[in-house]
Parts: C-alpha cells; structure tokens; sequence
C-alpha cells in the first residue's frame, strides 16, 4: 500500500488519541515524545550526512533561555520570541558553521568544535546567574487563568499534545523535503568526498551551512517548547554535553537514517527510562543512564543502523528473498 | 601599578596549566597513534579517583600504594576500553569511534552515580598552601605541576630511546606501511591503550589531592581537556602541552578578572576562533 496513506493513517489515528480519555501521566509521556522525537530529528536532519554534532545543546539552550527571558521579564510573547531565539541560533550557527565548512573542519574536529559551542552556551547561562537563575533554573512565568494562546501555555494537556504533535509533524515534513531535495545529495556527495562533489558543481560551504542553520532553528523550537511545557528550564537539562550526547544516543538507537527514526529513538528511551522506574522507583539514580551507555556502545558495535534501519534492511531482504541468485558478473 | 594578586592568579594559571597539560597527555598519545578520541577519557580519570577514594579511605591502603594500583586498575581499563570497545569499530566511519566512547562516557558516569552516588567525596589530606610573599599557592598544584614536566619528559624519553616507543611513533605515521615491516598494530593499540590509561590514572592521583570527586567530576574538566589536544594538533605532544598552559591563562586570569566562568567561556571562544585560524594545531606546518 501507499506510504502516504499509512501516513494518513498514522496521523488521524494520533489526533484522536486525546479524546481516548487517557489519564494525564500517559498524554505527558506522548507530549514528551512528541517533543524530544521533533529535537531528535532536527539532530538527524544534519548527522546523517555525517556531519555529528555534540553540541546541539547549545541551540535548544537558546530556544529555552531566550524565549523564556524575553517572556519573564518584557512579556514578550513566544509568538515573537521563538522566532528571536530561532534567528539567535541561526547567527550563531553561522558564526560557527561558516569557518568550519570553509576550513573543511570535519569528523572529530567538527565534533569537537561544536562540543565546545554547547559549553559556551551552557557556561554562558551559568555565568549570567543574576538574570537566568545560573545551575538553580528559571520557571517560566504562569498566566494566571493557566491557559492562554497568546502565552503559548496551555493548562489542559491535550490542547498542549496537538501543539507539540503539528511541531513534530512539521518535523518530518522538512525531514521528507530535504530527503527529496537537491540538498540532499550535494550533501551525501559531499559527506563521501568533497574534493569530488566540488568539482561536479557542489557549493559544499553553502551546502552544509544551510542544513546547519535549518537543524539549529528546528532544534531551537524544540528546546523553547520543552520551556513551554515544563514550565521550568535548568542550564543541564537544555544545554551541555549531557543532553547533547542524549540527543546523539536516541538517534543511534533509533536510526540515523529512516524518517520516523529519530522518533522511535525517543519511544525507546523514554519506555526504557519509564520502565526502570516503575521497576526500580525514584531512589537508585543513574540505573536508567547506566542501561543508556551500554546500549549505545553495543547499537554502535552491532546495530549501527538503529532499530528503525535493521527493521527496514530486514524487510527488504525478505522482498526480495534470494538475492544470491543474481548472475554472477 | 604592581597587582599582587593578578600575579597570583597568573601563576596559579601556571600551576593549572601543568594539571591540563598532564590531563591532555595520554589523550593526546591515544589521538595520535590510534587516531581516536577518547571521548570517555576523563571519566577514565574519575574511576582513577574513585579507586585511590576508596583504597585509602576505606581499605586503608597507603597512598603510595593506593595511587600505583589505581594507576594500574585504569591502564587495564584503556586496555579492556580498546579490546573491547574501539577494535570492533576501528573499521567503521571514524565518527563511530568517536561516539561509542560517548556511550562509555555515559556508562561510567551513570555507574558511579549508581555505585557511589552523587555525594562529592574528599580523600581528606590536608595538603600545604605554599605562601610566598603575599601571595598563596596550593601544594597539590605545584606538585602536579612538577609531574606534568616529568611525565613529558619520561614519555618523551619512552618514545624516541626505545624500540617500542619507536615502532609507537612510526605507526602513527603511517598506518598501513608497518604491518609490512613486522609491527603488529594490534598489540601497539593495545600497549598505546594501557599507557594512556596509565597517564589518566597519573592524572587522577593527582586530582584527588585538589579537588572532591564526585560523578559528574568528567564533565567539568573532560571538555577542555579536549580543547588542548586539539589545539595543540592532535598526537602533537609539544602543542598540547603549550596549549594547555595557554588555557588555563584564559581560565586562571579570565576567572580572576571576571567569574569562573566567563574564564571558561572566553577560553573556548578562544578555542573555536583558533579551529579557523590554526585548524591543524598551533605546530602545524
């Protein structure tokens, strides 16, 4: 059958998932799904052509701290301030992106460079306690009625869940343009060899900077709705390498590669996290990142196309079911 | 005018640059010989801590002893960490080896919140505050200091004076060639791994005089330990240590001048503007 009516299918089927009556705790863990699936995959839209970035916490940093600053303190509304902090980290990934893509600073020193750029973020929000509340946090001001459209808050959880499902929705449709576009395969040539893709034509500075910059402004959206929903922001839950290196595990996990990838990366972590929870309760930290660690040495080891990948390379094997019986050349 | 205590804070900038420069030593040799990163290293230096903790404290072992088994527990870790972790992937995009040491970051740090939880932990001696006119500096620095040089020195000697150092270095430079002349890559991986799990635990001897240990302790200082190797050009041992010193300036008088933390962050602006400038190292011809 046609993907896209699957497509159609899936989507319905998750519209009408808050008129289920499902309690509050299940509606937060598909908000949160939702939410880290649209981060995930603005991290995907880039590390698949292999450019791996470690600091993408610097971006969501931004969209949290900036869109929640502007609100506290000017009662700017997110309607404005998410596309200020949007544009902030496309002038900062400029800034980064430029020299680096000019310089053909890839790999490890790509990596590096942007696991430097989520320090300064992080250190930079710290370092501004008098006015961001530095490692204690900042709660986003509440409206007073609990629900305004203006304010982007929404005390009933399942207006805040279509919210968060048209934001990861439109996720995977700038996933799907750039599969289809032309970006796309300056960007794989470019990935293999970028002597080669340049001398067919590809501007491999420009190339990059643009997936950089849709992947920073995606991510920060990510990170200014996650303020939006929890009402509460803490320098090592949106910037750092911490969260950059989760961001990193739940792709591997899921799939680097596939469309819904990223998504089904942020299914498994949070069931994985829920479960040791409700197994193990509140009181043994660091079982739930012990379990992560393990997983993402043994995906990288055995499964480095994630579960999404393998799912589809055992599929079409199966399509096609005997494939040594090709003529031999 | 004369500033006392700028001067203070240059030359604990000093001292801090020998803590960095012993810190970016094994990562440094791992980087140029193996050609990977080992994202993880500074967790390699909190089991380091942890280890010395808990040997001295609760086993009552003697320093000295405590520091030579926690020395030895943390190069088997790099062995068993490339046996078992970097070789399955040595053959795979390079990006690879780099996050799967991500993911023993992870383990590391999250086992020892599991293990030992997230109380920060001193291993209780008091070391002595060196007062010279009227400025102080802290022992443990100064010691650490002194050893950064010695190791240089020792790794250095280790690598040009011997076969095994020699067929180390040559490896490094070409990767393909050597197997041809009867080295076996393997084992120099192996042996590269070891020493620079050794240098780790070097380091985290020396840590554990200054500092608390606690899990997250990686994090802090992991980052800019790999802002030196890059700076200095990876494997460029000279460029690493020069680097580190120039750090921990930025760190020492940025933190002096301002909070600790804008040290930080001018440093790795610093770090992020050198990348275009010098983006082979600061050697680089």
């Amino acid at each position: 059958m046609d993907t896209r009516i699957w497509g159609g299918i899936g989507i319905a089927a998750l519209a009408v998932v808050p008129l289920l009556g499902l309690g509050n705790y299940h509606l937060h863990l598909l908000i949160t799904v939702l939410i880290w699936g649209f981060v995930y995959t603005s991290w995907s839209i880039m590390g698949r052509f292999g450019m791996v970035s470690l600091g993408h916490g610097a971006f969501l940093g931004v969209g949290a701290y900036v869109a929640t600053m502007l609100w506290n303190t000017m009662g700017l509304t997110p309607w404005v301030s998410i596309p200020v902090a949007m544009l902030v980290s496309m002038a900062m990934a400029l800034l980064v992106g430029y020299p680096c893509f000019r310089f053909r600073i890839v790999g490890h020193y790509f990596a590096l460079v942007t696991l430097a750029l989520g320090e300064v973020v992080r250190l930079t929000i710290v370092g501004l306690r008098d006015q961001t509340g530095g490692s204690l946090g900042m709660t986003v001001t509440g409206v007073p009625e609990g629900t305004s459209f203006l304010a982007l808050q929404f005390g009933d959880r399942a207006t805040f869940f279509y919210v968060a499902l048209l934001v990861w929705l439109g996720g995977l449709v700038i996933w799907r343009l750039v599969d289809r576009s032309m970006l796309r395969y300056a960007l794989e040539a470019s990935s293999e060899d970028e002597d080669a893709a340049a001398s067919v034509g590809v501007n491999v500075t420009r190339a990059k900077l643009m997936i950089l910059m849709i992947s920073a402004a995606m991510t920060t959206l990510g990170g200014a709705l996650y303020a939006q929903y929890q009402m509460y922001i803490n320098p090592e839950t949106v910037s750092g390498i911490a969260i950059s290196l989760q961001i990193v595990f739940a792709v591997i996990a899921g799939g680097l590669f596939t469309q819904l990838g990223p998504t089904v990366g942020a299914v498994f972590t949070l069931l994985l996290a829920e479960t040791l929870r409700v197994t193990f309760g509140h009181d043994i930290h660091g079982l739930d990142g012990t379990i992560y660690g393990l997983l993402l040495v043994l995906f990288i080891i055995y499964m480095p196309k994630g579960i999404t990948g393998s799912i589809m390379a055992g599929l079409s094997k199966r399509r096609r079911p005997n494939p040594a019986a090709a003529p031999a050349e | 005018m004369f500033d006392s205590f700028l001067l203070e804070s240059i030359i604990n900038g000093l001292l801090l640059g020998g803590v960095l420069a012993l810190l970016a030593l094994g990562l440094n040799l791992v980087f140029g010989v193996i050609d990977v990163v080992w994202i993880c290293y500074a967790e390699l230096v909190m089991v380091g801590m942890y280890a010395i903790f808990f040997l001295y404290v609760y086993y009552e072992v003697p320093l000295p002893g405590a520091i030579t088994a926690a020395v030895l527990g943390v190069a088997l870790l790099g062995v068993i960490l490339h046996r078992f972790v970097i070789e399955p992937v040595l053959g795979t995009a390079p990006i690879n080896q780099l996050l799967v040491t991500g993911g023993v970051l992870f383990f590391l740090q999250a086992a020892a919140t599991l293990a030992f939880g997230i109380e920060f932990r001193n291993i209780g001696i008091r070391m002595p505050v060196v007062e010279f006119g009227d400025m102080f500096f802290s022992f443990a620095r100064i010691l650490a200091f002194a050893t950064a040089l010695v190791g240089v020195l020792l790794l250095w000697l280790f690598l040009t004076r011997t076969y095994l150092g020699t067929a180390i270095r040559a490896i490094s430079q070409d990767r393909e060639i050597m197997p041809l002349m009867g080295v076996d890559p393997r084992r120099i991986y192996l042996i590269t791994s070891a020493i620079g799990g050794g240098m780790a635990g070097v380091a985290a001897s020396l840590l554990v005089l200054q500092y608390d240990v606690h899990p997250a302790i990686g994090l802090s200082f992991g980052p800019i330990t790999f802002m030196v190797c890059v700076m200095g050009g990876l494997g460029n041992m000279l460029g690493g240590f020069v680097a580190a010193f120039i750090f921990a300036q930025f760190i020492s008088v940025g933190g002096y001048l301002f909070q600790i933390e804008w040290g930080y962050v001018i440093a790795f602006c610093f770090f992020i503007a050198m990348m275009f400038i010098r983006p082979k190292g600061l050697f680089s011809r």
